[in-house]
């Protein structure tokens, strides 16, 4: 007696080619990016194009990329961690104490370091995520007290002064380059991108990263507690600032209670110039990846062509608001090519 | 313009929404100096009418003539320019600033460029004074209660030379003592010309205020005329109608069984009333009430989504402990909220994963995706629901409201959860699919799962309901099995709280 309305024809799924586009348009658009911009370097600025000066940014781009791998579960879920560079520094101290300290052998001493480094870290990140959840706080604010507080605590343990002296195997190991060309602070940066890439896109703790980020009270009302998650991707970037402390160490070889400052803003920057958005649930990790290397091929890029230390931020600020722009006409794009 | 003209014209005005028509060519005289009562169902049109009127919304056919004149707001600026003011339901305040500043926001007296405070505060005191509100202009309006806030939204319009004001129900918080206040101002106003459109949900107060009344149903102008010659019968029956609705067959075989859940002495606070009753495996329970009467609201609560002080939840005959949505879960119960874009969706990202994030467990190991499996799984129920989508890369964004709705079923069905309630299941649905929905309804139903339907849509609960609860004011005010159902009694039952003095 009833006459169903006409069934809607069902569009054609999309094909495997119509899927690669979207898929170079939205993971790798800002690869090309990455590609112009070294390829102009290449052809402009002198000893750009040189194996030493590509062993230079891979040394360079280190810490960022571990900072910004952190950053990104954070700012996935639609938070932000300012304290990431001032944990580092925390960190830096407490490795380089522990491993400067006479009372240990060296083949204990650097484990227990590297423990400590990330322990300090996951245990900063997880106050800023139990005290932004359980008081409702904007990550905002939580972090930017826990940038003072990371920072005065390294300045009181470490007496306000550089620990240097730490031990050779230590610093050997922190300078070694694999093959001529790959620093092995490089390999650990890496290795960090891959493992943050295989959490987001195989494992369950990744699904509801994205998922909480895309709409929380969804996952709520799914059945799930988002808090638990959203801690947990705070004391991931706590842990990732740690290991960035670590990373530091064995560049530099020194313990610095200033050591990290600004370092926030360059992770931020970087995530967000690899295409995560602010407001959580679209990003990938790749993209930080990529996103810390234009940061740097930038400023090693502009060094080289002569443009002074005072102009080059005024450059780079500029790439950053640039990069947000272009991404939201890419969104704009995209929709229109409705994927199915 | 000629002064017989009518304040306000519409002609032939259709507004359409993704999957329904919100007003149907509805035309409309108010004339001036008239208190113009409108009145209809939950969803018959008002609001969005009342959206036209103040330039939120445009139409999609039709005119608008106001004081004779072409009137074609873009924005609310728009209508305040011409003279016309809405109180909207919901308040538009600035919740951190005080009284007075809300009051006089767009008009500050000011001073070599500064706020001139003292003149505000005079100003403020004055508006406060007309409408009987004893508070001091300086209160921060966070500080108010709702009734409080009420009044000082409906002094803000006042406070301008309105030629329309338009008050959609302004009384739902309002005790009597403020509500005779309130008319009493009208009435003034009135005295003065300015005329009224007046949205209320509480019958009896309409008699007392208005001048003429139009009856709005489905989108579409069923009469208007003054409010004397009618009966509140004869309203009430105007505004339900005979069922234009499509009849939908009912499936009557289900066979009932045991009881599923049964909730008693639920009280999401301390002032509210207790809720009790009881769903069985099989049985389609239908929840009929105006919006606001506790429907939504102690759906959530139940499913512990909301904050609740009292009452015990029993699934199989076994007290549980409910406190969120995730003990719910656990203990078989879904919720399919009206909100499906906000509360139900992930909006932007594929099928697959809308429809596994009730049970990552299922199609993971040791916290590894398994997206064979995954996929799997997601294909075996988009084809049980018949979710019509290319591929499970789809987003939900690109999907009608139907399908959309069927995404939300089946993330629960992959839970395998057993009681399913249904908050406005075919909200914003064009009515084929509805009939997709009701049909999946009955399946569920037919498997032994149990399904509470809350609804504004008096027909459909009616043609696919075993049992109705009716809600008036938070109370369970009404239970009756399916072969009592009658739209007059469901009615009156629905506004029986309401019309107590």
């Amino acid at each position: 007696m009833t006459h169903p309305s006409e069934p809607r024809p069902a569009a054609p799924a999309s094909t495997r080619w119509q899927r690669t586009v979207y898929f170079l348009i939205q993971d790798l658009g800002i690869a090309f990016a990455l590609l112009l911009i070294t390829l102009v370097f290449a052809l402009s600025a002198p000893y750009f194009a040189t194996s030493g000066n590509f062993l230079k940014i891979f040394v360079q781009i280190a810490i960022n990329t571990v900072l910004a791998a952190g950053m990104t579960f954070v700012i996935l879920i639609g938070g932000i961690d300012l304290s990431v560079g001032s944990v580092l520094a925390l960190s830096t101290v407490v490795g380089a104490l522990i491993m400067t300290n006479p009372a240990l052998p060296v083949g204990l001493a650097i484990p227990l370091a590297t423990l400590a480094c990330m322990g300090v870290g996951a245990l900063c990140g997880f106050i800023n995520g139990y005290v932004a959840e359980r008081w409702k706080v904007p990550s905002f604010i939580v972090t930017l007290g826990m940038l003072n507080i990371a920072s005065g605590a390294a300045r009181v343990i470490s007496k306000n002064s550089t620990i240097t002296g730490l031990p050779k195997s230590f610093t050997d190991f922190g300078t070694l380059i694999i093959g001529g060309v790959i620093p092995t602070i490089f390999l650990i940066a890496i290795g960090i991108i891959f493992i943050g890439w295989i959490i987001l896109r195989f494992t369950v703790f990744g699904r509801f990263i994205v998922a909480i980020g895309t709409n929380e009270e969804a996952v709520r009302l799914s059945g799930h507690n988002p808090r638990t998650y959203k801690i947990a991707a705070f004391m991931l970037s706590g842990l990732m600032a740690g290991v960035g402390g670590m990373v530091y160490l064995l560049r530099l070889n020194v313990g610095s209670p200033i050591a990290g400052s600004g370092y926030e803003l360059n992770a931020i920057a970087a995530v967000i110039i690899g295409g995560t958005s602010l407001s959580g649930g679209k990003g990938s990790i790749i993209g930080t990846l990529i996103g810390a290397c234009i940061l740097q091929v930038l400023n090693t890029g502009l060094q080289l062509l002569g443009v002074g230390d005072n102009f080059k931020p005024i450059v780079i600020g500029m790439v950053v608001v640039f990069a947000v722009i272009i991404d939201t006409y890419r969104e704009r794009y995209l929709r229109t090519l409705e994927l199915r | 313009m000629s002064v017989d003209s009518p304040l306000l014209e519409l002609r032939n005005i259709t507004k359409r929404f993704p999957g329904v028509v919100a007003l149907k060519s509805v035309d409309l005289v108010v004339e001036r100096g008239d208190v113009h009562v409108l009145l209809g169902e939950n969803g018959a049109g008002k609001s969005s009418l009342v959206k036209l009127l103040a330039g939120m919304q445009q139409a999609d056919e039709g005119e608008l003539f106001f004081e004779g004149a072409p009137y074609q707001p873009r924005t609310p600026l728009d209508a305040f320019r011409r003279g016309i003011r809405v109180v909207h339901q919901e308040l538009n305040l600035m919740p951190n600033l005080s009284v007075a500043e809300n009051l006089l926001f767009e008009h500050l007296p000011r001073h070599n460029g500064f706020v001139d405070y003292p003149a505000l505060y005079r100003r403020a005191s004055a508006l406060l004074a007309e409408v009987g509100l004893d508070l001091a202009p300086q209160t921060r309006v966070d500080r108010l209660g709702i009734a409080q806030m009420q009044l000082v939204e409906i002094a803000r319009a006042l406070c301008y030379e309105s030629k329309l004001l338009v008050l959609d129900e302004p009384t739902a918080t309002l005790t009597p003592r403020e509500i005779a206040r309130l008319f009493g101002i009208i009435k003034q106003l009135q005295a003065k010309g300015v005329t009224f459109i007046y949205i209320s949900h509480r019958l009896n107060e309409i008699y007392e205020i208005g001048n003429r009344v139009t009856v709005l149903r489905n989108g579409q102008h069923v009469a208007t005329r003054p409010i004397a010659e009618l009966s509140l019968n004869e309203i009430v029956q105007m505004m339900v109608g005979r069922a234009i609705h499509e009849e939908h067959a009912f499936h009557p075989e289900v066979a009932l069984g045991a009881e599923i859940l049964r909730v008693t002495g639920l009280q999401r606070t301390a002032h509210d009333p207790a809720v009790s009753f009881m769903l069985r495996s099989g049985e389609i329970l239908g929840i009929a009430g105006l919006v606001g009467s506790g429907r939504t609201e102690n759906m959530r609560a139940i499913f512990g989504a909301d904050r609740r002080v009292a009452g015990q939840i029993a699934v199989d005959g076994t007290p549980v402990e409910i406190r969120t949505p995730h003990d719910a879960v656990r203990h078989g119960l879904g919720l399919l909220t009206e909100d499906r874009k906000h509360q139900g969706l992930l909006l932007d990202l594929p099928l697959a994963i809308n429809i596994t994030l009730t049970d990552l467990n299922k199609i993971s190991r040791f916290g590894l995706l398994r997206s064979e499996t995954e996929a799997r799984e997601a294909t075996a129920l988009v084809q049980s629901v018949q979710i019509k989508t290319p591929s499970l890369r789809q987003i939900p964004r690109n999907l009608s409201g139907g399908n959309q709705q069927k995404v939300v079923i089946a993330k629960w069905l992959f839970r395998g959860s057993r009681v399913l309630i249904f908050d406005e299941p075919t909200r914003g649905i064009d009515v084929g699919a509805r009939r997709e929905i009701y049909e999946l309804l009955w399946t569920l139903a037919a498997q032994g799962k149990g399904l509470i339907v809350v609804s504004s849509d008096l027909s459909e609960l009616l043609s696919i309901c075993h049992r109705m609860l009716v809600f008036s004011k938070g109370t369970i005010v009404g239970e009756l099995e399916r072969a009592d159902f009658d739209q007059e009694r469901i009615l009156a039952l629905a506004y029986q709280e309401y019309l107590r003095p």
